[in-house]
């Protein structure tokens, strides 16, 4: 109890601190990702500067912290058991909101760089962000479900942690470059900036980027919502004349 | 090279796609399966989701199926009356199944359910199978053996009686409707086109030549399928069109060759080939469930336990 609160403290002295969006000029390789048919993931660069007033404070070395998330979605997790000799899902359990992708660029090491209080009151780390929103529920062990989450997405290469991957030059300069990954879902990503020093958010910046179908790959999506039977009409067309094709080229080649 | 499917939402290797397509065509082909049962397996592990799989690998054997029935219409071996008459059964037990699948949703445990489905099937109908072509195969090399049309049972007591010129049976139209019902209700429930089911019961139950039940099992798949895909496009909104296109290309080049393969081989090494590939995906299957996985935690979307 008396840990929880120290953190409410620490809080709020986060709070309390200068906290101004101007301290931060950004610069991004792209804003906007077009999901086209050959799309393969894509690599987004973030750059930008310090002002330098913030910079020449004697304080302290600064740090900076990226994050770019996805959208949020509701998320089921189920935990398998042994029943009767076979592995059959025994308890599931429903995080309100996840992002599908979350990556982290830090500096340095994530704990050095941010502290506990930040990070809880920012959300920066990935599993602060699915806890803020997680309403406590019944279920005693929903830390086991949550963490599950966060290492199956880690896994599969969706959340990502990317400790030492910001590069700040002369406490003024800094870059980062995070690679998105193909099985990326459309929506507005959101990207935020924060500037630290000793673990506490000195100033913070946030832009979104766009993540869109285009194209063809936009069509068809819209026409199997818009008009799905006219979709599942024209899939099966093409199937049949693919098969009557496949059929008839072959007729010809045997003569 | 890489393509990014609308609906799946993921980007996957095209020439994989291509060469799982032919893969299942060719076995389409040879058996007179949709291959769903192979097909919709590899799917889920190259990172489709499985709705969307189960619902495009529908639309992928309308035209594996099509493609291979055509072969047989012209080397007239498919038994048109006797489909029909599988295909009302068919018709009816889908739309049954589809109902039995949404209660059993609302129950929680369905993929628990598919699984010891297909496991159960796969198990039963590739071990009588592999019996009883072994037992063929074994008869063939030693005289003969003029086929006994003798078995007159319960089958040929039952009213109705219809003659099918094709597959040279005269019997009552219950059973082939039994039949389907049964099948559909297993397609829709396990999402597969139901032909590895179908052509035992084809051979076994209504005692139909083995060369004209791959043809007439194609014929009504056909038909099945291409319910499945309309009911998946129109309420889940899950065919992804890319997808089946990439499927379908290598599908029906397939199932030609799979259909000239099947031509040269006798009907005792096509079956006896057919129960030892659908053992194997059962075992494979029943594996899965007995041994712990590395993961015992997996995500779904939420609402649907």
């Amino acid at each position: 109890m008396q840990g929880f609160f120290a953190r409410v403290f620490l809080v709020i002295l986060t709070l309390a601190g200068p906290v101004s969006a101007q301290d931060i000029v950004l610069g991004m390789s792209k804003n906007e990702i077009g999901i086209t048919a050959f799309f393969n993931g894509s690599e987004i660069l973030i750059f930008g500067a310090l002002k330098h007033e913030t910079a020449a404070s004697s304080a302290g070395d600064l740090d900076v912290v990226v994050t770019i998330a996805s959208p949020r979605d509701p998320v089921t997790v189920r935990r398998k058991d042994k029943r009767l000799g076979i592995w059959v899902n025994v308890e599931a359990f429903d995080v309100d909101l996840a992002p599908s992708f979350y990556a982290v660029a830090t500096t340095g090491p994530f704990d050095r760089v941010v502290s506990e209080a930040s990070d809880l009151w920012h959300q920066i780390s990935v599993r602060q962000l699915i806890r803020a929103v997680t309403v406590p529920a019944s279920t005693n062990n929903k830390d086991q479900f949550t963490e599950a989450l966060v290492r199956v997405r880690e896994e599969q290469g969706l959340y990502q942690m990317l400790p030492g991957s910001v590069q700040l030059q002369e406490q003024t300069l800094f870059s980062t470059s995070v690679s998105l990954p193909s099985n990326l879902v459309e929506g507005a990503y959101s990207a935020r900036i924060f500037l630290m020093r000793d673990g506490q958010v000195v100033s913070q910046y946030q832009t979104s980027i766009d993540v869109q179908k285009v194209g063809i790959e936009r069509w068809l999506y819209n026409l199997a919502h818009e008009r799905p039977v006219a979709y599942g009409l024209l899939s099966l067309a093409i199937a049949i004349f693919s098969g009557w094709a496949a059929a008839a080229a072959f007729r010809l080649l045997r003569g | 090279m890489y393509i990014y499917l609308p609906i799946a939402e993921v980007s996957v290797n095209a020439f994989l796609l291509l060469g799982l397509g032919g893969m299942v065509g060719i076995l389409s082909g040879m058996f007179g399966v949709g291959g769903g049962f192979l097909m919709t397996p590899l799917l889920f592990f190259i990172g489709i989701p499985p709705a969307v799989a189960v619902a495009t690998e529908a639309n992928q054997i309308v035209a594996s199926s099509f493609s291979g029935v055509l072969a047989h219409v012209k080397r007239k071996t498919v038994d048109f009356k006797m489909g029909g008459v599988l295909l009302i059964g068919g018709l009816v037990g889908a739309a049954l199944g589809v109902v039995v699948f949404n209660h059993l949703k609302s129950l929680g445990q369905v993929d628990l359910l598919v699984k010891l489905c297909y496991v159960l099937f796969l198990g039963v109908v590739g071990s009588l199978m592999f019996a009883e072509s072994l037992r063929a195969l074994r008869k063939s090399k030693q005289v003969a053996v003029v086929k006994s049309r003798k078995k007159r049972g319960l089958v040929h007591a039952l009213p109705f009686k219809m003659r099918f010129q094709v597959s040279g049976l005269y019997i009552s139209i219950i059973p082939p409707i039994v039949v389907g019902v049964a099948v559909g209700v297993l397609a829709a429930i396990m999402g597969v086109g139901g032909g590895f089911v179908m052509v035992p019961a084809m051979i076994y139950l209504l005692g139909m030549p083995t060369k004209v039940v791959v043809g007439t099992s194609l014929f009504q798949i056909i038909f099945v399928t291409a319910f499945t895909t309309m009911l998946h496009a129109t309420t889940n909104y899950t065919v992804d069109m890319v997808l089946a296109v990439l499927l379908l290309i290598g599908g029906v080049i397939g199932a030609q060759f799979g259909t000239m393969i099947g031509a040269k081989l006798k009907s005792e090494q096509l079956r006896i080939l057919l129960a030892l590939m659908v053992l194997l995906v059962c075992a494979k299957l029943a594996f899965d469930l007995i041994v712990e996985p590395a993961e015992l935690f997996s995500l779904g979307v939420a609402g649907g336990h």
